[in-house]
């Protein structure tokens, strides 16, 4: 092997580990693990027959490790609540159902961004820092009224 | 020596001509409706155009994902793995030639027909069919013959390689024949994927056979393919980089070994990624995420590699041509010849590209930017200039070899234009998306104010500086098909354009051990793909989870 091309390659091998050393760091002790992970399950027909998602809302919560259950549910094309407000430097555990189709759920201008699939539940934590009013949109394509699945997700004082 | 045979059976023969000829029509016709139908997406989402009634955004966005990131890259990548093997191995035999149709018509047929079904509204569901949206059964069959058609065609290439090999017994096998091999091998495993989920999967529930279709496995499946099928059309774009590039400029390839040792590790480190499509989605464990994150990191690697060897290759160049400082071997690089300039700007483009794969690869970061215009702008700077301007800088010597004409100076200087009008246009609408993708603004959405919300307002700026630049691109386009028409039909002066092939500085070393052991290489594939994806198909099989019924919401 010609010398620089041993150079160039060990860069690349040493600049890789510190790469993956980075995000294992920040996965396991920064808790920024992927959003949505593991299996929760539920039946795609009966969502709304599910006590969390009949009246979808901010609830307080019961778990010391967040303040608030925030509930969606996502069905062509509209999110419910179409309108939430969250005070301020609340901790929120964002749990997400479809009654139909995959959408990704996004509130702009926060980490809040996965993906919610029929038959499953997804969840994600995020701590509401900042005052204002947060557009909440469809991410994935879901049929001829996507981009019209809006909600806003205001964080007041 | 293997070398002057090769040098003996350097043109491809007029039989295999006309196999090559038949795809590369298919991908000029693919170019002119993908490129049209990009033009239409860019100007309707300024917000100044709205389409009219009989046809849905979705619909041309449908068409084109379909036609560019399917149609155009298969027809080119098969076609030009038929020049190669032509080419390297001394022509097809009549049976590998025939097979070759066989999988040619397959593919072109059902193009064809997927193409109706987009134009009819029956398959609204974009190139990636997500279920459970339910496209009409036909575009399903149709998509499941043109992956066999593929198999097929594969075959033929990979029967000309072994013939070749059996023939030369002791003799290392020409380059090229070896990637074409590779990227082959690969495509047979990831696509077994996608072929399940949509043959035993979404063709019965589309028919009725079964009522529902269990979403998460179907949509790994398809991912399972879905980032290998990238590799797949970045391979023949390497294959020009490390085997023809060399021969254009005029020296020798860096090292075959290395472009041997990185095509096996692209083999390797393909497949059992797709999960990184997937990183912020329910119904997989964090844990698994993560493995698959590193495995994407491995292609670091290779790509380093090629890199490393590219520039090297430029570099050698250059002083054979009396560069003498640290940087001005780069001066003396071809700058007048469109084979070169073609690929290069692509590889200037890869750099931003990669850096943007490896951010996106980043199970933290892919959070800001999953499902943001971000991705649309990252793989139109991936796919979208350093491939296809690879595959048009091989199309510059190819169309004119295989129809027995030239590239003339003028067609040549064509050629720049259309690099220039490309890059140009490129840099505008991607820059454009990368943008706004970072404030959040969504992909796959056609305009929308969104109520009015501040952050959609500041969105809307980028979206005309997006058409601005896709404008640009639709009028390279323009010059693209106007050039490769040209090539193909220009005058006849008697002398064929050369279809370069590089020697390399090692060419007399024996293959490194292992990287031509085709059980090793499958075995260790294999394995990884079982690492990476046995327990989240195993955990998506057994959960309790309730299949979905299909919907048509288009």
């Amino acid at each position: 092997m010609h010398k620089y091309e041993k150079i160039w390659l060990s860069f690349g091998t040493v600049s890789l580990a510190v790469f993956l050393l980075i995000l294992l760091v920040s996965a396991l002790h920064g808790g920024h693990s992927p959003a949505a992970s593991g299996i929760e399950t539920i039946h795609p027909e009966h969502v709304l027959d599910d006590e969390r998602f009949a009246n979808p809302g901010l609830y307080e919560s019961d778990d010391p490790d967040y303040d608030y259950d925030l509930y969606f549910v996502a069905s062509a094309f509209r999110y419910d609540p179409a309108e939430v407000e969250i005070p301020v430097g609340s901790r929120v555990k964002v749990s997400v159902a479809t009654t139909d189709v995959i959408h990704g759920f996004q509130i702009t201008g926060t980490n809040v961004n996965f993906m919610v699939e029929p038959s499953l539940v997804s969840n994600y934590t995020y701590t509401f820092n900042h005052p204002g009013e947060y557009l909440v949109l469809c991410n994935e394509y879901c049929g001829i009224g996507h981009t019209d699945m809006t909600s806003i997700v205001k964080v007041v004082e | 020596m293997a070398n002057t045979v090769r040098e003996k059976i350097g043109v491809v023969n007029a039989k295999d001509s006309k196999l090559v000829l038949a795809h590369m029509i298919f991908v000029i016709i693919a170019l002119a409706l993908g490129g049209t139908a990009g033009l239409i997406q860019v100007l309707e989402r300024s917000g100044y155009f709205e389409l009219p009634s009989w046809i849905s955004y979705y619909q041309v966005l449908t068409l084109h994902g379909v036609v560019l990131a399917l149609v155009l890259t298969t027809f080119f990548i098969m076609g030009f793995q038929f020049a190669a093997i032509s080419r390297v191995c001394g022509g097809l035999t009549n049976t590998e030639r025939r097979i070759g149709w066989i999988g040619f018509f397959m593919y072109a047929t059902a193009t064809v027909v997927a193409a109706i079904m987009i134009l009819l509204n029956e398959a609204t569901v974009l190139y990636t069919f997500y279920a459970p949206l339910q496209a009409h059964v036909i575009y399903y069959i149709a998509l499941a013959v043109l992956v066999v058609g593929t198999w097929v065609s594969a075959t033929a290439q990979l029967m000309s390689y072994f013939r070749w090999k059996r023939q030369h017994k002791g003799q290392k096998s020409p380059l090229l024949s070896y990637m074409v091999a590779i990227n082959n091998v690969m495509w047979y495993i990831c696509t077994i994927g996608v072929a399940t989920s949509v043959l035993f999967m979404l063709i019965p529930w589309s028919v009725g056979w079964v009522e529902t279709v269990n979403v998460s496995l179907s949509r790994t499946l398809f991912w399972y393919f879905g980032h290998a099928l990238v590799y797949f059309w970045l391979l023949p774009a390497y294959m020009v980089w490390y085997a023809v590039l060399p021969k254009v400029i005029g020296t020798l390839g860096f090292s075959d070994n290395l472009a041997r040792m990185s095509f096996m590790l692209f083999l390797f480190f393909s497949i059992p990624v797709g999960i990184h499509h997937q990183l912020t989605e329910p119904g997989i464990d964090a844990f698994w995420k993560s493995v698959q994150i590193v495995l994407t990191f491995m292609v670091v690697i290779p790509s380093l590699m090629t890199a490393f060897s590219m520039f090297a290759v430029f570099e050698t160049y250059g002083r054979q041509q009396g560069a003498k400082g640290l940087v001005d071997w780069f001066k003396k690089l071809p700058w007048t010849d469109s084979r070169f300039v073609l690929p290069f700007i692509g590889m200037l483009f890869f750099i931003p590209g990669g850096i943007g794969g490896i951010i996106n690869a980043s199970g933290q970061m892919n959070q800001m930017v999953h499902n943001t215009i971000w991705i649309v702008g990252h793989f139109h700077i991936t796919v979208g200039t350093p491939v296809v301007l690879t595959y048009f800088g091989a199309m510059m010597f190819l169309l004119p070899h295989i129809t027995g004409r030239q590239l003339t100076p003028a067609l040549n200087k064509m050629g720049l234009f259309f690099a220039y009008t490309w890059a140009l246009g490129m840099t505008i609408m991607s820059a454009a998306m990368h943008f706004i993708g970072l404030t959040g603004a969504p992909r796959r959405s056609n305009f929308s104010e969104y109520g009015g919300h501040p952050i959609a307002e500041t969105w809307q700026t980028y979206q005309i500086v997006q058409a601005v630049g896709g404008t640009f691109l639709f009028i390279g386009i323009m010059i693209g098909i106007v050039l490769f028409i040209r090539l193909m039909t220009s005058e006849k002066t008697g002398i064929v354009e050369e279809f370069p092939v590089a020697t390399f500085m090692d060419e007399n070393a024996p293959v490194t051990r292992f990287v031509e052991n085709w059980k090793f290489l499958v075995l260790v594939t294999v394995f990884l793909v079982l690492v990476a994806y046995t327990v989240p198909i195993y955990q998506m099989l057994t959960e309790y989870t309730v299949g979905a019924k299909g919907f048509k919401l288009w």
